[in-house]
């Protein structure tokens, strides 16, 4: 495939039709395919993406779509990459809506067994980028306990506690605070060996 | 008012509020949906999660995409505008932000709020796996359990230390899943 709106169209496609268990369990498809693959981005830009995709609302999936396909051929990219991802989703839905009941999926042995192997899969799935996107955002010893002290109190479940938003918007803060008072710190190291 | 616009109004809101993704968008669309509307039955609402689990794609867009066709008595589009409702308020605010981020990447704001947010996202990966290693995903007796844990281990083998495609790896998954359970 030429031409790079197909290719968009087609990744973005194949990574909606395969992801079972919301956007999280994208993200090893989407970085295989985006990074890995074509090498649309780098794996910093990768980690980047994710933590725009994940501080802004609404479906992570498609707003990551949106990103790349952004990144890569602007307005339109972004439309058909956006599209690829919904449509499988769509498609499926609209079916099982139109010709079937949700208890002929639900009861089905058949799907249930399958989808009893494939639940603990995409557990794997997950869990691979918590390690991949660790050694991309070089965490080392000291920082560890960033992810760490974050991912068991959004687990926690306690009210406010657990809201992600929480997270973001301490990272970005503490981030911004910290790079500044370091910046800071430099020019002065730089005033006093003059 | 017209269902179309109460339709399209509630997933514009749900899209622009629902922060978290998956999972955590579940709880403001049941309260929306069931609680506020009352579109459809709490039993209908965890017969669309039960399957959402079961089909592909992002749980917000096949909640949206089922109840937009129900309610509006069998129509196509009515699925098509709770869809693009869902979808549109965060693709413009993700358009925004990717061009506001690419074109202030040296300036020591978006440097410092990034270098912040990095391992934030490792946190939240990791707080996602945690929150799915649950009954609902393992089983709750014990062989079940075991051989789900099993599964688990393999393909986190394969994808962490080999080149295979997550898409094989789901697909093999699928398979054992059908033979051994």
């Amino acid at each position: 495939m030429r031409n790079i709106y197909l290719r968009l169209f087609y990744t973005f496609f194949k990574i909606g039709a395969f992801t079972f268990g919301g956007g999280w369990a994208m993200i090893s498809l989407i970085q295989k395919e985006v990074v890995d693959k074509h090498r649309w981005v780098t794996k910093e830009d990768f980690v980047d993406m994710l933590a725009v995709a994940q501080s802004l609302p609404g479906i992570l999936a498609v707003n990551f779509s949106v990103a790349i396909g952004d990144r890569l051929r602007g307005f339109k990219g972004s439309l058909v990459a956006a599209l690829g991802t919904i449509l499988p989703s769509f498609i499926i839905i609209l079916a099982i809506a139109i010709f079937l009941t949700p208890d002929t999926i639900k009861n089905n042995e058949t799907l249930n067994s399958i989808f009893k192997g494939i639940r603990p899969a995409v557990v794997a799935l997950i869990i691979a980028p918590v390690l991949s996107t660790a050694k991309t955002a070089k965490i080392n010893a000291k920082t560890v306990v960033i992810p760490i002290a974050v991912a068991l109190l959004i687990f926690s479940g306690i009210p406010y506690i657990s809201n992600p938003i929480v997270y973001i918007i301490l990272g970005g803060l503490g981030g911004y605070i910290y790079y500044t008072w370091r910046l800071g710190k430099d020019a002065q190291g730089i005033k006093k060996k003059n | 008012m017209n269902i179309y616009i109460k339709l399209i109004l509630t997933y514009l809101k749900l899209g622009l509020f629902g922060f978290g993704g998956g999972y955590a968008m579940l709880s403001l669309i049941q309260q929306e949906v069931v609680q506020r509307h009352g579109w459809i039955t709490l039993s209908e609402f965890t017969d669309i999660v039960a399957i959402s689990q079961m089909t592909p794609g992002p749980i917000g867009i096949n909640s949206a995409t089922y109840i937009g066709y129900t309610i509006t008595g069998g129509n196509v589009l009515g699925a098509a505008a709770a869809t693009a409702a869902v979808v549109i308020p965060p693709y413009i605010l993700m358009l925004y932000a990717s061009h506001f981020v690419r074109r202030h990447q040296e300036s020591p704001i978006i440097k410092g709020v990034f270098m912040g947010l990095r391992p934030v996202v490792v946190g939240l990966i990791a707080s996602a796996a945690l929150l799915l290693m649950n009954k609902e995903n393992f089983g709750s007796e014990t062989v079940e359990c075991v051989k789900s844990i099993l599964i688990c281990v393999v393909t986190f083998f394969f994808a962490h230390f080999t080149k295979v495609h997550p898409i094989l790896l789901i697909i093999v998954a699928g398979l054992a899943g059908y033979f051994i359970f």
